[in-house]
């Protein structure tokens, strides 16, 4: 009978995704919290706009999300290269030198300016004092090519949940929230003046305020003149 | 009732349970630590690299491979299947058809099909090919390149949102491990 019962324990766990109990293997910090999916405006936006590129370079600066590199690969047969911002982070606050973390984005990215075609740039912004965000703003517009695309998601919603969110491609339009444990909250909100000030050498192109509190916006570099 | 089919049992007698038969690659053989058990086992078409051997150099062959020790240097197995074990630990230039990763590797990674990396694998190091599956819980850290040779950019694909992509990226996540872990 026992057996039984854990026969069907064990059918039951493989007809669907496990969630919450799943996390753990390299770092159980990362397990998730919450997992729900909400559709997403720019992010179709954004792939339309590297699409017009041959093997774009893509630069995502979320954690590693396996199927979001398999996305982007496949969709776009681009070359991505994961800089997890988030842990940055994570590793000044255990060091105690987060206000350092300025000096540390001015040099943190090692390409070439004007090399890479696209940002993810996430929610990143949101975790980061006013100073730090400037210095992350400005490396990226450095590494954006002329017409090369950046999309940046912005809470409009204060909150001192000390949660990261990772944002897990599920088709074009839509984008499932998996948020798990992070040793910083969420900085004050940027207001739309506040974030094209950080962005002043891009051009909004699109913003969507969206029912999930998220301001989606994408930014485009201008071609030079 | 059935008579068996002997023929296509090996001669030797069937090796105990535990690490494999005689070892029989000289390059592994050579540098093997010197533990009493046998490390190198060769089945049809697929070599197994056992927990306990070290190789530096060059590893070339036409064989799939399963490391589960440690190589240092470069692996090349430009036609077949590489998989990295649990207990495997590779600091190489890898170049393979498909590469499956369960273990640890440290160096760029170059598939001419897939290059999979599993719950629990780890790679450090940039990955070439054309289809990449990383799990969750699986630990990476470089850039993956997907450049389809010769291939056209993507402009004259219909851009709707909507069931192309959403059926292409259902299809891709079919080919990911079931219960996927969160990340690293």
């Amino acid at each position: 009978m026992a057996d039984a019962t854990r026969s069907l324990t064990d059918l039951f766990g493989m007809l669907g995704p496990r969630r919450v109990a799943d996390g753990g293997s390299v770092a159980d910090s990362a397990a998730p919290i919450s997992d729900a999916a909400y559709p997403s405006k720019a992010l179709h936006k954004f792939l339309t706009g590297l699409q017009s590129t041959a093997n774009p370079v893509l630069l995502d600066l979320g954690p590693v999300v396996g199927s979001n590199v398999t996305f982007f690969g496949e969709q776009l047969g681009c070359r991505i290269r994961v800089e997890d911002i988030a842990s940055d982070i994570d590793r000044h606050v255990k060091a105690g030198t987060i206000d350092g973390l300025a000096g540390f984005f001015a040099a943190r990215f090692t390409q070439a300016p004007g090399t890479v075609d696209g940002i993810l740039c996430w929610d990143v912004l949101d975790y980061l004092d006013r100073p730090a965000a400037q210095a992350l703003a400005t490396s990226l517009c450095r590494l954006l090519r002329p017409e090369g695309c950046l999309l940046g998601f912005f809470s409009t919603a204060d909150s001192k949940d000390q949660v990261y969110t990772k944002y897990v491609v599920v088709d074009e339009s839509t984008l499932r929230y998996r948020t798990y444990p992070a040793l910083r909250p969420r900085q004050r909100s940027l207001l739309n003046g506040d974030v094209i000030k950080l962005f002043k050498e891009l051009r909004v192109t699109d913003s969507f305020l969206m029912k999930s509190k998220l301001r989606e916006m994408l930014f485009r570099k201008p071609a030079p003149r | 009732m059935w008579k068996r089919d002997e023929s296509v049992k090996p001669a030797t007698p069937p090796a105990p349970p535990g690490p494999a038969a005689a070892p029989s690659t000289s390059a592994a053989a050579a540098s093997a630590t010197g533990e009493p058990r046998a490390h190198v086992s060769i089945g049809r078409d697929n070599v197994n690299i056992g927990k306990s051997v070290i190789i530096k150099g060059e590893l070339s062959g036409s064989e799939d491979l399963t490391i589960e020790g440690h190589v240092e240097g470069r692996i090349d197995l430009k036609d077949n299947v590489l998989t990295i074990g649990p207990n495997g630990k590779i600091k190489a230039e890898v170049f393979a058809k498909a590469v499956i990763v369960l273990g640890e590797v440290t160096g760029n990674v170059t598939a001419s099909e897939k290059v999979d990396i599993r719950d629990n694998g780890s790679v450090d190091g940039d990955i070439a090919s054309p289809r990449v599956a990383i799990a969750e819980g699986a630990h990476f850290r470089g850039s993956v390149d997907m450049q389809r040779s010769g291939a056209k950019p993507a402009a004259a694909k219909p851009a709707t949102p909507g069931a192309p992509a959403t059926q292409q990226s259902q299809q891709q996540g079919g080919q990911q491990p079931q219960g996927q872990r969160v990340g690293a």
